[in-house]
């Protein structure tokens, strides 16, 4: 699994690190995401997908 | 394909915690319906689920009240042409790129992170509003000395907003969102809040340096004064009204579900859960939001025109069985609530959301430790609820307790 972030979509809502914090961070300035992990591990697949489903500006992508 | 129509948006809620019967007798029959405004406009009422996200999501859809057709004269009156506009720095109401440069200046104020660091701080204000509530004896109303004052002191302290000078917009903010308001009413207390930020403003431009997100706002010299004054003026409304509405309402909720009550009590680590699903068996949005096409934009199997408007009814979708199957009906606190849309969706969605997280999780969990006995005071039909207002809740809840 590969994860993918869009930061000009990204309009800070927080609920990608709300979801997994070991996936992805908030930049400190603008609120936008950071990706910390671009191949999660089988363990954090299923948060991975629930991040990018509930991103309300479909800035997560999974391939 | 007989279109389903509505004349007018159906209201009234024969149960306090569920949406209108005849609203959730429309999502049965039809996710997208058709729906009368009040200038003669058939436009479109959304009450699944999937189909509010779609269109929240959309960046063919506008939120600017001048696209919009007006939803009903029993709320507002009419309302003249020229006063619609949205005003600068009313980041809510406009589209990008100007909604994406103003949100941008906040979104790094309101991460995760720096709202799990403001929980023991937070804590502290739940526990010292408990005790002025403790020390009034034995009853008391739950909104004015609880639910409200939570939120609205710790928006007020975020802002460097003098608490003592809520009486500067706690009124006014109340009769901006009354339905019974004629829109020049709602103007002219908007006016009123407007000035005092205005004012609020210039103070904090000539002593520079507060630890305040205004000033951090101001220090970064991106928003004109008129930007950031509405900018504070949205984040004070929106930090205390929708907060203070939850802990009353949710508060409600609770003591008419004791067995849920008792999860909580007995399980408290399901609280950010209980969260969700307060927030999704709630919402406590009336009705709404509103949304205009602007182009033609098909949803699903519906052909939506530029210039059509859409009002989604937000409780009803968090109701939508093909999200949350079982019965959404009831309210489980152990029920995955996430993917609700009480925080809305797309771009505008709540900026606040991460803090009004926290000040539920702290506020519902200590409330019910501190007074694990707290009842209601009055008959739970006599609760006054704001059937009146944009954002339901209760006006106030008389409760009492012994111990």
């Amino acid at each position: 699994m590969r994860i993918s972030v869009d930061q000009s979509k990204c309009c800070g809502s927080g609920m990608c690190v709300l979801t997994d914090p070991d996936l992805f961070d908030q930049n400190e300035d603008d609120g936008t995401v950071v990706l910390l992990v671009e191949h999660p591990d089988a363990t954090h697949e299923a948060t991975a997908k629930e991040a990018a489903g509930l991103c309300p500006a479909s800035a997560i992508t999974i391939s | 394909m007989t279109e389903l129509i509505s004349d007018e948006l159906p209201t009234t809620r024969q149960n306090p915690f569920d949406p209108p019967a005849e609203i959730t007798g429309i999502r049965e029959q039809a996710r997208i319906s058709r729906l009368k405004f009040a200038d003669g406009h058939l436009g479109w009422l959304v009450t699944g689920h999937h189909q509010v996200r779609e269109i929240l999501g959309s960046p063919k859809f506008t939120n600017n009240p001048e696209k919009h057709h007006l939803l009903d004269k029993r709320f507002q009156g009419d309302v003249p042409e020229d006063k619609r506009k949205a005003e600068p720095g009313m980041f809510l109401s406009q589209d990008p790129p100007d909604h994406t440069r103003l949100r941008k200046m906040l979104q790094g104020q309101f991460t995760v992170r720096r709202m799990n660091q403001l929980s023991e701080w937070i804590a502290t204000i739940v526990d010292d509003q408990l005790a002025h509530m403790r020390s009034l004896g034995n009853r008391a109303d739950l909104v004015k000395e609880f639910a409200l004052p939570v939120p609205s002191l710790v928006i007020c302290a975020l802002l460097g907003v003098d608490y003592d000078e809520r009486h500067r917009f706690q009124e006014d903010t109340a009769k901006m969102l009354s339905l019974d308001s004629t829109f020049k009413e709602a103007m002219d207390a908007m006016a009123r809040i407007q000035d005092f930020m205005r004012e609020l403003i210039a103070r904090k431009k000539a002593n520079p340096g507060g630890d305040d997100m205004i000033s951090d706002l101001l220090a970064t010299g991106e928003p004109t004064d008129e930007e950031a004054s509405n900018m504070a003026l949205l984040l004070l409304l929106a930090g205390h009204e929708t907060t203070a509405n939850m802990l009353g309402i949710g508060t409600f909720t609770l003591l008419q579900h004791p067995d849920q009550l008792k999860i909580l009590k007995d399980e408290p680590e399901v609280i950010d859960n209980a969260v969700e699903e307060l927030m999704r068996y709630l919402s406590i949005i009336h009705f709404g939001p509103v949304r205009t096409a602007t182009e033609d934009v098909e949803i699903d199997g519906h052909l939506i025109k530029a210039g059509d408007t859409v009002l989604m009814h937000v409780p009803t979708a968090n109701r939508d069985p093909e999200k949350f199957p079982g019965n959404p009906e009831e309210l489980d606190l152990r029920r995955p609530a996430s993917g609700h849309v009480a925080f809305g969706h797309g771009i505008h969605q709540c900026l606040g959301q991460q803090l009004a997280r926290i000040e539920m999780r702290i506020g519902f969990t200590k409330l019910f430790q501190d007074f694990p006995d707290l009842r209601l005071d009055i008959a739970p039909e006599e609760v006054p609820l704001r059937t009146d207002m944009g954002i339901y809740g209760v006006h106030s809840l008389p409760v009492a307790w012994s111990s």
